[in-house]
């Protein structure tokens, strides 16, 4: 939250907890993934609240929260120069070799 | 477990084992039912979303445990009342919850001391009563334990925030804790038969968790710079026998039992 | 955001039509055109505000659950409810707002939120009726609105869509259950749907012809469909369900139309409607005053929290 925003809640008697973003596995070996946001005063709160929120139906084994401000992220005006270089490199991919017929590799 | 093995585990039961027996899963039960019940006003009505949500969890896990202990109090009581009929046809004076449970719920500040001290406590109980070698009870009380050390966890938190965070938050957390003090002696106060338990080895005493709750209680308030009221009418009020509850009992029972008492034998 | 020049913002607004052309979601960091955005908070908030203040009417009803199973399963929706406002508040807050900031606008009067949770719960069978007809409402409503062009938002409805699915089921039990029952009970029932069912249709909002926002709103795929369609596509799927339940829906002009295969249905009240839209409803003033007196009385929680948090960052630093 910026300074001014800040201010400007406490006139009306209003504070913001700061915004975390929340990452689940659903089980183990399984990657985390982003699962939403919530907003809470401090990391074990916002360990406990995304617990709560995310994982009510027992869908996560392990949480991660990360204050959402800490997050960097290409922009979209960087998808050119970031993430096309990457599309044309076809030898990254396995089905770009080929392997005699019967070899299992 | 299956319905036929608690049905065997009922009846290997020493004779006079029954009796107190149904006295402790009474008591255990209605003490989460009335909590669950008062914990679930609270949905709706939070200080902040996040809240809603964690209390309403808190609310059913109490609820859940309650109705597997009134359900297992029932079959070992062995007159054929459910989980229901207990919980929704039985009068004030024949529940066993304790009184700090019965309290109105309060700002929120008094909600979570009072869910500090019983989960602490509930934590301490469920600890011992997981060794118990009668499995029905036994499987509860391991579930239940999982669930209460993260009431702990939950009420602790909030209580360090309370009683740390600013003067108004300190002043309730301290008024709420002085209030509730008088109440805690009860937690401990023996169910009618307990040697029979105990003898059996089904479950051990409820005094004897005194003094592991005493002790975490007294760590974790100090860090949450609060102060145990010095006065004994916790003794006394201990003292005067269970069947008398507080006046908040009758009326929270006339809402919660208004439906099944206004239509006897109708389905829901 | 620096200001672009007039050919630069043509050229983002190209490429953001094309975007929404392609069925392609817009990100929160994709340029949009701010009317967008404007729209796009109103309507999440507004989605937001209504399931936070949905809490109301069937929460007054936990503590008169009739048994363990109903007990639970009204509380853990009534807790659903929440979650899912607090998604949506999540969505919204990526368009550039703060949450307190759109609470405020609910609490003032400025946002608005769904009618139908004006209306009072007056008995258990409301319980079962507002989870048969006005979840069945939300679902239908909500279902398209999962392939919205807004990634947050659409990311936000597949996960209410998942959750929400039993709650109507568990709503239909109910009314089932009771239709079955005594005979108190079936009078219960029928009357509860007598008072739900024309509420349950303006849930769709006004007719196409005065609904201001919604030709935009399709245009820009935020809308998938017209709120005449889905009012009509959930008279064609509850009509059966009421059949089967043994209750009648209160329309005596209720009638199918073999050509189009619709249930046409009477005229709308439509004055009722915007009655209680601008405050008029039988609970308007109650429920807005259970979601401020919350909100007040939770100010020094909120605080305290925050004091405490800052009090640990500075051990931490000084250590």
């Amino acid at each position: 939250m910026t300074a001014a925003s800040k201010e400007n809640n406490c006139k009306t008697g209003e504070t913001q907890w700061d915004l975390w973003e929340v990452f689940t596995q659903p089980k183990t070996g399984a990657p985390h993934e982003h699962a939403g946001s919530l907003h809470a005063p401090d990391r074990e709160m916002a360990l406990q609240n995304a617990r709560d929120v995310y994982s009510r139906r027992g869908e996560a084994v392990s949480i991660w929260v990360v204050p959402a401000r800490e997050i960097s992220a290409t922009l979209p005006d960087d998808s050119g120069p970031f993430f096309e270089p990457g599309n044309d490199k076809v030898y990254r991919h396995p089905q770009f070799y080929s392997v005699p017929r019967g070899i299992k590799l | 477990m299956e319905a036929s093995a608690i049905q065997k585990a009922i009846s290997d039961l020493p004779k006079d084992c029954r009796t107190p027996l149904t006295a402790l899963l009474l008591r255990l039960g209605d003490d989460r039912l009335i909590l669950g019940h008062r914990l679930s006003e609270w949905c709706g009505h939070a200080p902040i979303l996040e809240e809603d949500i964690a209390l309403a969890n808190i609310a059913l896990d109490h609820i859940g445990q309650s109705e597997a202990l009134l359900r297992l109090a029932g079959l070992v009581e062995g007159n054929g009342r459910s989980e229901d009929d207990l919980a929704f046809l039985r009068d004030a004076k024949d529940f066993r919850c304790c009184r700090m449970v019965q309290l109105p719920k309060g700002d929120f500040a008094f909600t979570i001391l009072r869910q500090f001290l019983f989960s602490t406590y509930s934590a301490c109980v469920w600890e011992q009563m997981q060794k118990s070698p009668w499995l029905p009870f036994a499987g509860i009380a391991q579930k239940s334990l999982k669930e209460a050390m993260y009431h702990v966890r939950h009420s602790q938190e909030w209580t360090l925030r309370l009683g740390d965070g600013i003067e108004e938050s300190h002043n309730r957390a301290q008024e709420a804790l002085s209030s509730l003090w008088p109440y805690t002696a009860e937690l401990f106060r023996e169910s009618e038969g307990t040697a029979e338990l105990q003898k059996a080895g089904i479950a051990c005493s409820l005094s004897a968790v005194i003094a592991s709750w005493r002790e975490r209680v007294e760590a974790l308030l100090k860090e949450a710079t609060l102060t145990i009221p010095e006065d004994d009418t916790a003794l006394f009020l201990s003292n005067i026998p269970t069947a008398q509850h507080t006046e908040h009992l009758g009326h929270l029972l006339a809402e919660m039992q208004v439906l099944p008492r206004a239509h006897p034998g109708a389905q829901w | 955001m620096t200001e672009l020049t007039l050919e630069e913002s043509s050229e983002k607004r190209e490429l953001f039509e094309k975007q929404i052309q392609a069925g392609e979601k817009i990100e929160p960091k994709d340029w949009m055109p701010e009317r967008f955005r404007k729209q796009l908070i109103r309507m999440i908030s507004q989605h937001a505000h209504s399931e936070i203040v949905g809490m109301l009417p069937e929460g007054n009803w936990i503590t008169r659950a009739p048994n363990f199973r109903r007990k639970k399963t009204l509380l853990a929706k009534v807790q659903d409810e929440a979650g899912h406002g607090l998604y949506l508040y999540c969505a919204t807050e990526t368009l550039g707002i703060d949450r307190s900031e759109l609470v405020e606008q609910l609490l003032t009067g400025k946002a608005k939120y769904s009618s139908i949770f004006n209306y009072p719960t007056l008995s258990w069978a409301d319980i079962g009726v507002i989870g048969w007809l006005v979840d069945g409402a939300a679902i239908v409503n909500q279902t398209s609105l999962a392939k919205t062009s807004y990634g947050p938002y659409s990311r936000a409805m597949v996960r209410i869509c998942k959750e929400e699915n039993f709650h109507k089921k568990q709503g239909y039990e109910i009314v089932t259950g009771l239709a079955k029952g005594t005979p108190e009970q079936r009078d219960m029932v029928q009357d509860s749907v007598n008072r739900w069912w024309w509420p349950s249709l303006m849930m769709f909002g006004p007719s196409d012809k005065d609904s201001p926002n919604s030709k935009e709103l399709l245009a820009w795929g935020v809308k998938r469909r017209s709120n005449d369609e889905l009012r009509q596509r959930f008279v064609n799927l509850t009509v059966p369900q009421a059949k089967a339940a043994g209750v009648t829906l209160p329309d005596p002009e209720l009638r199918y139309n073999e050509e189009t295969q619709d249930w046409e249905f009477g005229p709308i009240n439509w004055e009722e409607f915007w009655q209680v839209v601008s405050g008029n409803g039988p609970c308007n003033r109650e429920r807005m005053k259970a979601r401020q007196d919350a909100h007040s009385s939770g100010a020094w929680v909120r605080e305290a929290a925050e004091a405490y948090a800052e009090k640990q960052q500075r051990k931490r630093a000084a250590a």
